[in-house]
């Protein structure tokens, strides 16, 4: 068998993008989310909504942001509200179907720490922290999260506990009162796990093609469990590769393109 | 309201000790007056701000802060701010107490600190260990008339805020423009509100719901042409990527650090000659 012709990185991006049904109401993270909303929107999801934190609304980006206020976002969007309307208007309220989220460590019920690596008080890593992703993992409707997996990042315990997800499994989060339903999926550079539709525990649903069970519970730290029907993805249908790549590629352009900014203050507003 | 330069505005109204906001959610981040703030070397502030970006990355480094009130401290897209680490991890230069919250809650706690209201209210409270940390400061109380439970989060009312924005006019009221976060919550809810500006024009020419702050809840404006910079100002200038992330490297270090701070803000004169020292500016 020759060797694919995508890397593991494309098809975790594509594979995250296909979760996405066209016109759902999308609350995006930074990063690998970010990537994988907009190649969905760019591919069979044209009518996606995408809302980042900075109070973008039904953004279009050409390029992708590196920042989640870059300006790209504001100048493609349907509106921009404040930060305080866009946690209480839109996500609070109840308008966010998928809330599509990374972390630095993930356990076996999707429970996320992007907090500390350590104790709180003395950590070894002090990580970036909450931001907006505790409200949005109670509030949407539903989580995607995607991450690179390893035994460093898919733990037995959390250091820190900063987003929920299904808590401690078997109901917990429901009985807490939270209104979303938790974490439906979490895509990773392996395949795909779900929750167990009983115990909540996060089980190996789906493989990319070439990717052994074996490997995949090397890179997880605690016993994953297999669905009894384990799938395999599709490979990424070229049309989707070519639009990833034109993605990056204008991307890169972008973002290394230098800034020059005239002090003598004449204006030249858009 | 008056104008004045910006060492002037920094000089006479941010003290030694005083907690002080420099909002601006990604874009408009008031970086030229943060580095006036470094300039004149202010000790022992409480810095407050959603997303503390390079700027405060910066006031840590030099021993500006002892407390920061945040909600996400990191290189937005690139990774750790690795001064705020170094605090956090090493307490170097100095210890840094935190107060964090997520973003949902310093939102309310502003909007709250800019409507007279003692604290503010979310709907079910995120089950998070952020409620657990030492100085947590986030309480439940009953709805008093549903029962429901509601997060309660303590005001927030900065003795300073400061903010960047596009355009004041001849009577000083002030525009912004584009991505806002809490900026204007920010503002109202503080004691006293300094803003940089791009420009000084004759009218904003303002659309009707425009965001506006009148001049008379404005303490002090400067003209200070990309005084976001690194960060950007919509319509005037874009966020400099490529800075961002060369940001990871020269911060990543104690020494590194300092030699850039020396040279690029103890060994120029004032906003302009940074840009002009990094090539931004001609």
């Amino acid at each position: 068998m020759s060797s694919p012709d995508y890397s593991r990185d494309e098809i975790m991006t594509v594979t995250a993008a296909r979760q996405l049904r066209n016109g759902a109401v999308c609350f995006v993270g930074i990063g690998l989310p970010s990537a994988a909303c907009n190649l969905a929107r760019m591919t069979h999801a044209p009518d996606l909504v995408l809302i980042y934190e900075s109070g973008t609304v039904g953004t279009r980006p050409v390029v992708l942001p590196l920042s989640i206020g870059d300006g790209e976002l504001a100048e493609t969007a349907t509106c921009v509200v404040s930060l305080p309307e866009i946690f209480a208007h839109y996500l609070q309220r109840g308008r966010i179907d998928v809330g599509f989220l990374g972390a630095a460590q993930i356990d076996c019920f999707g429970n996320l720490n992007s907090t500390v690596i350590g104790d709180y008080a003395h950590p070894r890593v002090r990580l970036p922290g909450a931001g907006g992703a505790p409200e949005i993992s109670t509030h949407a409707r539903e989580v995607l999260v995607v991450m690179k997996q390893s035994p460093r990042s898919f733990v037995p315990r959390l250091d820190f506990r900063t987003s929920c997800g299904y808590l401690e499994g078997g109901g917990a989060r429901h009985a807490s009162g939270c209104p979303g339903a938790g974490p439906r999926a979490v895509i990773t550079d392996f395949g795909v796990l779900r929750p167990h539709p009983q115990t909540e525990e996060l089980q190996l649903t789906a493989l990319y093609p070439g990717v052994s069970v074996a490997a995949v519970r090397a890179a997880t730290g605690w016993p994953l469990q297999v669905a009894e029907e384990l799938e395999s993805v599709p490979i990424p249908e070229p049309a989707e590769l070519a639009t990833l790549r034109d993605l990056h590629a204008r991307t890169r352009v972008a973002h290394a393109s230098p800034v020059h900014i005239n002090l003598s203050a004449v204006s030249h507003r858009r | 309201m008056e104008v004045l330069p910006l060492a002037e505005a920094i000089a006479t109204h941010v003290r030694d000790g005083q907690s002080i906001a420099l909002e601006g959610f990604t874009h408009l981040i008031p970086f030229a007056a943060g580095h006036e703030i470094i300039r004149q070397q202010r000790r022992n502030l409480h810095l407050i701000r959603m997303t503390p970006d390079l700027i405060y990355d910066q006031l840590i480094g030099m021993g500006c802060a002892e407390r920061l009130t945040f909600s996400w401290g990191g290189n937005p897209g690139v990774g750790s701010l690795h001064r705020l680490r170094d605090a956090v991890e090493n307490q170097w230069p100095r210890p840094l107490t935190l107060s964090e919250f997520t973003h949902a809650e310093l939102a309310v706690a502003y909007q709250a600190g800019a409507s007279g209201l003692p604290c503010g209210l979310l709907r079910q409270h995120a089950a998070t260990d952020l409620l657990r940390v030492p100085g947590a400061s986030v309480r439940t109380i009953p709805c008093p008339f549903t029962g429901a439970e509601l997060a309660a989060v303590p005001a927030i009312n900065p003795d300073v805020t400061i903010l960047h924005a596009q355009q004041i006019d001849a009577d000083g009221n002030v525009l912004i423009r584009g991505i806002l976060g809490a900026a204007r919550e920010a503002a109202m809810a503080a004691r006293r509100v300094l803003v940089s500006v791009e420009e000084r024009v004759e009218s904003l020419r303002a659309e009707m719901n425009a965001i506006v702050l009148p001049s008379w809840v404005i303490t002090a404006a400067s003209i200070v042409p990309g005084g976001a910079y690194p960060s950007y100002a919509q319509g005037y200038y874009p966020r400099d990527n490529a800075f961002y992330r060369a940001w990871d490297e020269i911060a990543r270090d104690r020494e590194g650090f300092l030699a850039w701070m020396q040279r690029h803000v103890f060994g120029v004169r004032d906003h302009a000659g940074l840009l002009r020292a990094l090539g931004v500016a001609a």
